[in-house]
């Protein structure tokens, strides 16, 4: 099926939650309006990134107000959206939820929690523990945050679970000018979008922030991706933008017919080599 | 060598964005700057300008008796050609009486008794107009220490931290700071005659390429060396960055309680904003 999705590349407020889901609601009217299917948020789009010790303080459990509120919206689009998410054991997560015709249909928690340089999640936030794939209107959908997509394996597992749709929900902060065109973190994430979708004959959406916190710059540029590895929509650099992006189903099809290697994708091989490593890795 | 050369129309759009997001964030719309004549206050006046509106900048050239002129002529000339608010404040009462007082100062004493000066009066003027205190320190000085704490070194937000000597030239270039600032030789003017270059004692351009595959580029001695620097270069940097580093950071608190501030009690500076 052809279907429109909007990237709503928002600049939040960090740890202002109320003025966060004003911003969320707006843009999920404007993707109303406007006619689209779904509407892609950023990573923690309801918080802000550099939460630290604010963390505990804006989690939202999976029964809040705001998520039952975003609920009731999705009768009217499909929703994907960052936040933190507190488990009833009291761990938080750095999450991803994906809501549909008034259900939950699906929550990522971030696996890959990063530490470098300037990152510092795993110091505030539980490690997810899995990669599924999950049905929806649009067919088989993967959801991944920022981090999990630098990991090879992570848009694979999807891809092997069935997903056919890659959603990636990004905070990626701005670095590395340098004589060329655009910024180093950018251009590698181009790149990285590009080859996934191609690899895997995946459509990816890569919804990713603008603003500044504490003098850090998110970049935005979200993209809606076809399977075949080319950038169909690209948002603005360095602000906030609107993306609509026609989708053609068909496109899929094609891309499956003419370079069918997730049909050949033999993941019992796969699966031989990586036990046989993780045994040999023990030794 | 190539890696410092950069992109200045992103780097501009990046710099500017920052001014602008921090200083309305705060809920304030001005900046305040000291404006001395030389490159670097001048390339932070010109993106203020294009973040905040000429208006909305207020610079301030604090000359000593014995600053040259020159410096007072061209912090004129930048003001001018933006069109920003601009104030001439000599501190020489000020430092002549406290240094009628205590006789004995050396010219280091001096100097930063100076330049504490100047930053009491940008705070002043900060809450006097409204405004952000906008700091001119670029990433060479900070990390060679060459700056005074709590004076030039301070600051409410600081675009060009982050940028060495050398990408200053070059962003300055292309906002179109005027020649004569661009090309005369860096001095904190202390005293007549004074240059930067000839005080440490090697070239910002040369220290620029070292800091940055040093800083940047983590490079170890062994390959610093094999780049083709000279190990005492190497040595006599290392040392200054690694001597400094205190005016990089806050002061330090002792530790009594389950959550010290900065050490535990851990939030972004923009935590609501």
């Amino acid at each position: 099926m052809d279907f429109t999705v909007a990237l709503a590349q928002i600049k939040p407020k960090l740890g202002c939650l109320d003025d966060n889901m004003a911003l969320a609601e707006a843009a999920i009217e404007k993707g109303i309006a406007a006619g689209a299917d779904l509407v892609v948020f950023p990573e923690l789009a309801l918080t802000g990134y550099f939460l630290k010790d604010l963390v505990p303080e804006v989690a939202l459990s999976l029964d809040s107000p705001q998520i039952q509120r975003l609920k009731k919206l999705s009768e009217r689009i499909s929703i994907a959206i960052g936040f933190v998410e507190v488990s009833s054991d009291f761990r938080f997560f750095n999450s991803a939820v994906y809501l549909e015709a008034g259900e939950i249909r699906h929550v990522h928690r971030k696996v890959y929690l990063p530490t470098y340089g300037l990152f510092d999640e795993q110091r505030y936030m539980a490690r997810g523990e899995r990669f599924r794939a999950f049905d929806t209107r649009f067919g088989r959908v993967g959801m991944l945050i920022c981090e999990d997509m630098w990991h090879l394996s992570a848009p694979y597992i999807l891809a092997m679970d069935g997903a056919m749709t890659l959603i990636c929900l990004s905070s990626s902060p701005g670095r590395g000018v340098s004589e060329s065109e655009g910024l180093g973190s950018a251009a590698a994430w181009q790149k990285l979008t590009s080859t996934s979708a191609m690899f895997l004959n995946c459509r990816v959406f890569y919804c990713n922030r603008v603003g500044y916190e504490d003098g850090i710059n998110f970049w935005g540029g979200s993209e809606a991706i076809s399977p075949s590895g080319e950038v169909t929509d690209r948002g603005a650099l360095l602000e906030e933008d609107f993306v609509l992006a026609r989708v053609d189903g068909g496109a899929l099809r094609r891309e499956r017919i003419f370079s069918p290697m997730m049909r050949d994708e033999n993941l019992a091989i796969t699966v031989k080599e990586l036990k046989r490593i993780d045994k040999e890795k023990d030794c | 060598m190539a890696g410092l050369t950069v992109n200045t129309n992103l780097l501009r759009r990046i710099l500017v964005g920052f001014v602008r997001d921090e200083v309305y964030k705060v809920g304030v719309r001005k900046g305040v700057l000291g404006l001395s004549g030389g490159i670097d206050s001048a390339l932070v006046a010109y993106i203020a300008a294009e973040a905040l509106g000429p208006e909305n900048v207020y610079a301030y050239c604090m000359p000593y008796r014995t600053s040259n002129p020159e410096s007072e002529a061209h912090a004129r000339l930048v003001a001018e050609s933006l069109g920003i608010n601009f104030k001439v404040i000599e501190i020489t009462p000020m430092i002549d009486a406290y240094f009628n007082i205590t006789t004995d100062a050396d010219n280091m004493r001096r100097g930063n008794k100076m330049a504490r000066e100047r930053m009491t009066i940008l705070y002043d003027h900060s809450a006097a107009v409204g405004g952000l205190v906008l700091g001119t320190s670029n990433k060479t000085e900070l990390l060679l220490g060459y700056g005074t704490l709590h004076g030039d070194m301070a600051s409410a937000l600081n675009p060009i931290g982050d940028i060495y000597k050398s990408q200053v030239w070059e962003l300055s270039e292309a906002m179109g700071v005027p020649r004569e600032v661009i090309e005369k030789k860096p001095s904190a003017d202390l005293w007549a005659g004074q240059t930067d270059e000839q005080e440490l004692g090697f070239t910002y351009r040369e220290a620029d390429e070292l800091l940055y595959r040093m800083v940047d580029q983590r490079m170890s001695r062994e390959e610093l060396i094999s780049a083709g620097f000279d190990a005492q270069f190497i040595d006599n940097v290392a040392r200054k960055v690694q001597g400094s580093h205190f005016k990089r950071r806050l002061p330090i608190i002792a530790k009594v309680s389950n959550r010290t501030i900065d050490r535990d009690f851990r939030y972004a500076r923009d935590w609501g904003k």
